[in-house]
C-alpha cells in the first residue's frame, strides 16, 4: 500500500492525475477559507479570506528569490574547496 | 515509589559495562537502560534532591518539576529511540558516547545550581564530540576540533558568567535570573545562546551535525539545542531580546537552506529555524509563549531526529550525501520516503501532525501578546519549512533525476526506530491532550478550529504551488554556503601563518638572546656562587646558586616554541586560578 502511494508521487504515468489533484486541493482549500467561520479576528488579515494562501505563496517566492539573490549576489555561495 | 533515582546517573554509570558486553546481550542492555530511565521519569516526583555544601556554596544535585519533567521525558524517549537506530554499530565507542551525552543533558535539565549544570554542560559538549570524530577522515576531524573549539569557548563565557552572577547574587542555584541583567547575566545568557545556535553563534551546528555519523546525527540533533533551550526558559523567560533572535533566527535558518546542497545540512539549518520559534517562545515569556516552547521542542526531537534518521538511511545505503548526486530512490526506499515524509509534515505542521499542535501555540502566544512582526515573520518562516524539508529536499533525494543508485531499505532496526518517532509525531498531532497535561503551565489553547486548518493548509499548499512554479530556480548547486563559521575557519588560518612566520622569528631571536647571553651569564653567576661557597661555606648562597641553574635550564625548557604547549599552559593556569578563585571565595 505504502508502496503504491509512494510511486503514484514518483512514476511519471501519473503527472497529470497529480497535477489536477493538487490543483483541486488548492481550490478547495480557499473555498474552505472563504466559507470558515472567523469568530476572533485579531489583525486586519484575520478578516481577509484568502490572505493566507496569498501569504504562503509569497512567502514561498520572496525566500527563494532573496535567498539565491544572497547566495549568488552577495557571495554567500562559493566553491566546495573553498576552505581548503 | 517515591526514591528519586537520576536517569543521568543510569547512562553516565550504565554507559561502563557496554564495551564489556557483546551480541544480543548488547543490544538488549542498549535497550534497557534507556527504558529503565524512562520509568525513573515516569514515575519520580517534583523536589529536590542531592542537596549538599560545596566549596561554601549549596549544591542541587537535582530539582525537579515540571519543566524538568517534560524535557526529561522526552529526553529518554529520544534515547530509546536513537539507540534502535543505532543498534546494528558493532564497536562500541559510539553507545558509550551517546550514554554519556544524553546522561549529561538529563544531568543539565535537572541540575539545581549552576555548578552542576555547568559540569554537565561540558560533558555534553566533549561526548557529542566523539560522535563527530568517530565518523573519522580528515573532514569530519577538522569539524569536530572546530566544534569543541566553539563550545569550550562557550563553556568558559558560562563559567565566567556564572562567577560573576554568582559573586553578584551571593547563590549558585540555578533559577529565573530576577536581579538586573549584569554582565555576568549577559555572558551566562551568551553561554545559553550559543548551545542554542542562535546566529551568530549558530556555524559550530551547521558545521559539525553533517560530518557526524548517521547514527549520531540523530542523538545530536536532538540534544545540544534543546537543553539550551530548557536552561533559556528557566532562567530567561520574558527577556525581550530573545524575540528578536528567535525570529531572526527562524528566518536565517530557511534562507540558508535555500542555498544547501549537502542533505543534513540542509535540515541542521531547519535545527535553527525550528529552535528560533522556541527561543522566540521563552522571549515572549508568557505562560502560553513558554508552553508554546516547551511542547515546540517536545515535538521537534522527534521529527527532526525522524528526519535526520530518513537522511542518515539514505547516506547509509548510497554513501552520498549531496542533492545533487542523489535522486530517484523512491523506487526502491518506499518505506523510508513514507517515513522521512510523516516527519516532513511534523515539521510544516500540518493537521493531525506533531507540529500542527505546538508550533500554532508559540505563533498564537505571540498574536495574543500583540506582536503582528513576529506572527507574520514565524508564519514566512512555517513557508520556508515545508518548502525545503516537505518539498525540496524529498524531491531531489527521492524523487527528480533517477541517478540509478544502487539502493535498498536500510536494516530493520532503522526502520523500526523511524517507525517510532514516526507513531509518535502523528499521535501527538492527533491527541494533543497528554502533551497538553505535561507541560508547565495549564493549556488553554484549542489547535483544531476551522480557521486554523484552513490557514495552515492555505499557507502549506501554496507554498507548494510556489516550489511547483519555481522548481528550476530551487536545482541544488554544487556550492557551499558562508555562515558566521567563516571567522574563525579564516581567521584561525591567519593566526596560524601569523604564529608560524612574524612569532616564530620572534621567538627565535628570544631564545637565541637566551642562550647566547643571558644563559652563561646565568652560569657565570652561579660558578661564581659556586666559587664563594667553596670558599665561604655559605649554605645560603649556595642554595640561591643551585636555583639559579636550575632556573636557568627550565626558563630554556620552558621555551618551546609549540604553540600547542602555550595553549596548554593557559588552560592549565586557566583551570588554576578558576579553582583557586572558588576555593577562596567562601
Amino acid at each position: 500500500m505504502i508502496k503504491r502511494v509512494v510511486d503514484f508521487f514518483g512514476d511519471a504515468k501519473y503527472e497529470s492525475r497529480r497535477r489536477r489533484l493538487f490543483y483541486l486541493a488548492l481550490a478547495l482549500i480557499v473555498i474552505a477559507d472563504i466559507l470558515v467561520l472567523r469568530e476572533h479576528t485579531e489583525y486586519l488579515w484575520d478578516r481577509l479570506p484568502g490572505w493566507s494562501a496569498i501569504y504562503g505563496f509569497g512567502s514561498c517566492v520572496l525566500l527563494i528569490f532573496v535567498s539565491k539573490f544572497l547566495g549568488h549576489q552577495g557571495g554567500l555561495m562559493r566553491r566546495e574547496d573553498y576552505y581548503d | 515509589m517515591t526514591e528519586f533515582i537520576h536517569p543521568a546517573l543510569l547512562f553516565i554509570l550504565g554507559a561502563l559495562p557496554i564495551p564489556l558486553l557483546n551480541g544480543p546481550i548488547r543490544k538488549a542492555y542498549l535497550l534497557l537502560i534507556p527504558a529503565l530511565a524512562l520509568l525513573a521519569v515516569f514515575t519520580m516526583q517534583p523536589g529536590s534532591y542531592g542537596a549538599a555544601p560545596f566549596i561554601g556554596q549549596e549544591i542541587l544535585f537535582a530539582k525537579v518539576d515540571r519543566l524538568s519533567i517534560v524535557f526529561a521525558t522526552v529526553f529518554t524517549i529520544m534515547a530509546l529511540i536513537g539507540m534502535v537506530y543505532a543498534l546494528h554499530l558493532t564497536r562500541a565507542g559510539q553507545h558509550v558516547a551517546a550514554f554519556v551525552y544524553v546522561g549529561s543533558a538529563l544531568g543539565v535539565v535537572f541540575a539545581g545550581d549552576y555548578l552542576t549544570l555547568f559540569l554537565f554542560w561540558e560533558g555534553m559538549a566533549f561526548a557529542s564530540a566523539y560522535l563527530v570524530f568517530a565518523q573519522r577522515g580528515e573532514q569530519a576531524i577538522r569539524a569536530g576540533f572546530r566544534y569543541l573549539m566553539v563550545h569550550i569557548t562557550g563553556g568558559v563565557v558560562l563559567l565566567g558568567g556564572i562567577i560573576i552572577h554568582g559573586l553578584a547574587s551571593g547563590s549558585m542555584l540555578f533559577g529565573p535570573i530576577e536581579t538586573e541583567m549584569g554582565i555576568g547575566a549577559y555572558l551566562i545568557l551568551a553561554g545559553f545562546m550559543l548551545n542554542a545556535a542562535v546566529p551568530p553563534l549558530n556555524a559550530w551546528l551547521t558545521d559539525a551535525y553533517p560530518e557526524a555519523t548517521v547514527t549520531g546525527a540523530v542523538f545530536m540533533s536532538a540534544f545540544t539545542t534543546k537543553t539550551a533551550v530548557y536552561v533559556l526558559a528557566r532562567a530567561f523567560p520574558g527577556t525581550e531580546l530573545l524575540v528578536w533572535f528567535g525570529t531572526a533566527m527562524a528566518l536565517y535558518g530557511v534562507i540558508y537552506a535555500v542555498l544547501e546542497n549537502d542533505c543534513r545540512r540542509l535540515l541542521a539549518y531547519h535545527i535553527v529555524s525550528q529552535v528560533g520559534y522556541m527561543v522566540a517562545g521563552v522571549g515572549i515569556g508568557t505562560e502560553m509563549a513558554v508552553n508554546g516552547a516547551t511542547s515546540h521542542a517536545f515535538a521537534h526531537i522527534l521529527y527532526k531526529a525522524l528526519l535526520f534518521m530518513g537522511a542518515g538511511a539514505v547516506i547509509y545505503v548510497t554513501g552520498r550525501r549531496k542533492l545533487t548526486e542523489l535522486g530517484g530512490l523512491y523506487k526502491t526506499m518506499p518505506l523510508t520516503v513514507a517515513l522521512y515524509m510523516v516527519g516532513a509534515f511534523a515539521i510544516s505542521a500540518f493537521p493531525f501532525f506533531s507540529g500542527f499542535v505546538t508550533k500554532s501555540m508559540v505563533v498564537a502566544a505571540a498574536g495574543q501578546d500583540h506582536r503582528a512582526m513576529v506572527v507574520l515573520a514565524l508564519t514566512m518562516a512555517s513557508s520556508g519549512t515545508f518548502l525545503h524539508t516537505g518539498l525540496k529536499l524529498p524531491y531531489y533525494m527521492f524523487f527528480g533525476t533517477d541517478r540509478g543508485l544502487e539502493a535498498r531499505e536500510p536494516p530493520r532496526n532503522m526502520l523500526i526506530a523511524m517507525g517510532m518517532a514516526a507513531a509518535l509525531c502523528i499521535a501527538i498531532g492527533v491527541f494533543p491532550q497528554p502533551l497538553y497535561a505535561l507541560l508547565p503551565y495549564p493549556v488553554d489553547f484549542e489547535p483544531y478550529t476551522g480557521v486554523h486548518i484552513t490557514e495552515s493548509l492555505g499557507v502549506l499548499m501554496f507554498t507548494a504551488l510556489g516550489f511547483v512554479l519555481f522548481l528550476r530556480a530551487l536545482d541544488p548547486e554544487n556550492t557551499i554556503s558562508l555562515d558566521t563559521d567563516w571567522f574563525y575557519r579564516k581567521a584561525a588560518r591567519r593566526f596560524m601563518w601569523l604564529a608560524e612566520n612574524p612569532l616564530a622569528r620572534y621567538e627565535k631571536a628570544v631564545s637565541n638572546l637566551s642562550e647566547t647571553v643571558a644563559l652563561p651569564f646565568l652560569h657565570g653567576t652561579a660558578r661564581v656562587g659556586l666559587w664563594i661557597d667553596l670558599n665561604r661555606i655559605d649554605a645560603i648562597v649556595n642554595g640561591i646558586a643551585g636555583a639559579i641553574l636550575r632556573g636557568g635550564g627550565a626558563l630554556r625548557r620552558l621555551q618551546t616554541g609549540v604553540v600547542t604547549h602555550y595553549a596548554l599552559a593557559m588552560i592549565a593556569g586557566l583551570i588554576a586560578g578558576a579553582a583557586i578563585f572558588a576555593v577562596a571565595w567562601q
